[in-house]
């Protein structure tokens, strides 16, 4: 059993519109019985933080493309997109690249 | 392009990825941060140096603003553009290493009243970009859409450019620019003007009724587009400023053409898109933010505190579908998704694009779009896609007894506000108008030719925008005005035309 992490999401360029124009979420994700991977992490989103329209955020299990992700400043493309394994702390911020959000 | 090269370099990737502390390919010793193109991992200080020298070369490079020369700053809030102003101002500071040598000033078109939002909303956006634009200490102008209805004539009507300035110009406009204190250019001017200009609660209804009347999400993003552009020039030249800095990044500008292409722009592609615009003659636009992809631009202003403000649009939280920008949108964020070099082989094709009807002493004489200014790209020869398009469009519109086909079904037939030409028809039951037959009816002369005489004036892109119309009634004054003259002047030119010795010439006649 992985104990329960806390993380911090943030949202930007329009993204925030998705989760009712707030930027920044303090989050605590329950205990499971694996560590926490980014995949999960986007469903779990979806199920507990995303106010509407899905298929502007996520598309198939990872985001839409235009939406960029940066795991403790870093890009997630070094750390292995949604295979990077959660730590308790980390950073995680979503920024949209599309016009008009 | 390949794309089983393509594929395998992805996968080739993904296997590599896993190990955390990959090290930055530019100084090879701190870990990288951000990924830029395929394979290119830069670390937090290379990929900043390398991000402020781009823009620097860029402008170098370019050699189009000259020192001492005030230029415009459109900043629509978002991320390019505040990217764009944040570099402005480290390349005007005094340590800069490759110092900027320009006078900036920033304009923001609050498009508020186009979107429908409460007055509310607007002084929130607007105090907040005004706090952004004070801090930067440069003179800024927060421009309301609706100024657009009270535009003169002349913004639709191309300035001679100053003067045709050759390299050996801007030499010597850097020596006199060294030779004056370049100390003075920075004055903050004093920016009296601390609060947010009111807009009539009227013109924000006609700006309403205007973006009403298209009745596409593409045309009125294209409408839009256009009648910003209109703002910006006018701005331009009544504050003095002789270039105006667009933020457009790469990607968008990827977007931007290929949509331009969607809507029958493929003439103006080399000015919609590449890193300068000289449609207007006097303001010249130049894009420095060309070679930026979203994605560096995005990182860069979240890793290095680049405000920015989030500003609805017309497209915000809409579908892929919604319109073409959108659906190209989508179309080329996905396939960058996929196959990374997407966005730079687009760019790379605009690139290599030539702007026509420039280098030759015609390029003041030719006819423009009354609209996007444009060369008109209508003037072809009879063997032309776009003529064939027309003839069939004429057939299509020939008259079938009783049957009225011709009438372009309008959703919603609005009584006209403003009808400019419209003396003709004094019955206002369309009925009326429309059972009186023979070419030329009385309706038929006074609503329909608004859309028809305004085409002839107009490029085939803006052609496309007017049909998504339901009326061109809610135009704003000074696009029917000179579109007035301009018809006048065409009809005096025809009428004189078997006096005329040589046509073309009639104003360097000199005797
Ligand atoms: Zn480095
Ligand atoms: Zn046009």
């Amino acid at each position: 059993m992985a104990a329960p992490i806390t993380i911090h999401l943030e949202f930007g360029g329009g993204a925030e519109l998705l989760f009712s124009g707030v930027k920044k979420h303090h989050m605590t994700l329950p205990s499971q019985s694996q560590p926490w991977d980014m995949k999960q992490l986007l469903v779990w989103i979806q199920q507990n933080l995303l106010k509407e329209r899905p298929e502007l955020f996520v598309q198939g299990d990872s985001v839409r493309p235009g939406i960029l992700v940066l795991i403790n400043d870093a890009d997630w493309e070094l750390l292995g997109e949604l295979d990077y394994q959660l730590q308790d702390k980390d950073n995680i911020v979503f920024i949209s690249t599309l016009h008009g959000g | 392009m390949c794309q089983v090269d393509e594929d395998y370099h992805g996968d080739l990737e993904r296997a590599e990825v896993p190990n955390v502390s990959k090290k930055c390919v530019k100084c090879k010793e701190a870990s990288a941060a951000v990924v830029i193109r395929a394979g290119d991992a830069y670390c937090r200080g290379c990929f900043k140096e390398y991000f402020i020298h781009k823009f620097r070369a860029m402008l170098g490079k370019n050699r189009i603003i000259f020192p001492g020369e005030k230029v415009l700053l459109a900043v629509s809030g978002g991320p390019s553009s505040c990217s764009m102003l944040s570099q402005v101002q480290k390349g005007l500071s005094r340590n800069a290493h490759k110092k900027l040598r320009f006078i900036p000033g920033i304009v923001y078109i609050d498009e508020g009243g186009a979107l429908g939002q409460s007055v509310e909303e607007r002084m929130k956006l607007g105090a907040e970009l005004q706090a952004m634009f004070k801090a930067t200490g440069f003179p800024f102008y927060i421009v309301p859409l609706e100024q657009v209805l009270d535009l003169p004539s002349s913004v639709v009507v191309m300035a001679p450019s100053s003067s045709e300035q050759p390299g050996s110009a801007y030499k010597s406009a850097v020596n006199a620019f060294i030779q004056s204190d370049s100390s003075t250019c920075l004055t903050p001017q004093d920016q009296e003007d601390t609060s947010l200009p009111e807009v009539q609660e009227s013109h924000t209804r006609s700006l309403q009724h205007l973006i009403a009347s298209v009745k596409t999400l593409t045309a009125r993003q294209d409408l839009l587009n256009t009648l910003r552009q209109h703002l910006f020039v006018h701005t331009a030249r009544t504050e003095g400023y002789s270039k105006l800095m667009l933020g457009d990044s790469c990607t968008r500008l990827a977007i931007k053409l290929l949509t331009s292409i969607s809507l029958g722009r493929g003439a103006q592609l080399a000015q919609d898109t590449g890193f300068s615009d000289s449609r207007y003659g006097d303001i010249i636009s130049v894009r420095p933010m060309r070679d930026y992809s979203a994605k560096e631009i995005s990182y860069y202003n979240h890793m290095f505190s680049v405000p920015s403000v989030f500003i609805p649009s017309l497209d915000t939280k809409t579908t892929d579908k919604s319109s073409i920008q959108r659906l190209t949108e989508t179309f080329v964020t996905k396939l960058q998704g996929d196959f990374p070099s997407t966005v730079s082989t687009i760019y790379r094709t605009s690139e290599k694009l030539q702007t026509a009807c420039r280098s030759s002493s015609t390029a003041n004489h030719c006819e423009r779009c009354l609209l996007c200014m444009c060369a008109l790209d209508t003037a072809v020869e009879n063997a032309s896609a776009f003529h064939a398009t027309l003839i069939s469009e004429q057939f299509s519109q020939t008259k079938v007894p009783g049957a009225t086909r011709t009438q372009i079904p309008r959703q919603n037939p609005v009584t006209p506000v403003l009808t400019p030409t419209g003396q003709h028809c004094s019955s206002d039951g369309e009925e009326n108008c429309g059972r009186k037959e023979g070419g030329g009816g009385c309706c038929y002369s006074a609503k329909q030719p608004q859309t028809t005489n305004l085409k002839t004036l107009l490029c085939y892109g803006c052609q496309m925008t007017i049909k998504d119309m339901s009326s061109v009634e809610y135009f704003p004054q000074y696009i029917l005005s000179e579109a007035q003259r301009r018809r006048r002047r065409s009809q005096m030119k025809e009428e004189i035309t078997e006096f005329l010795l040589d046509d073309d010439d009639d104003d360097d006649e000199g005797n």
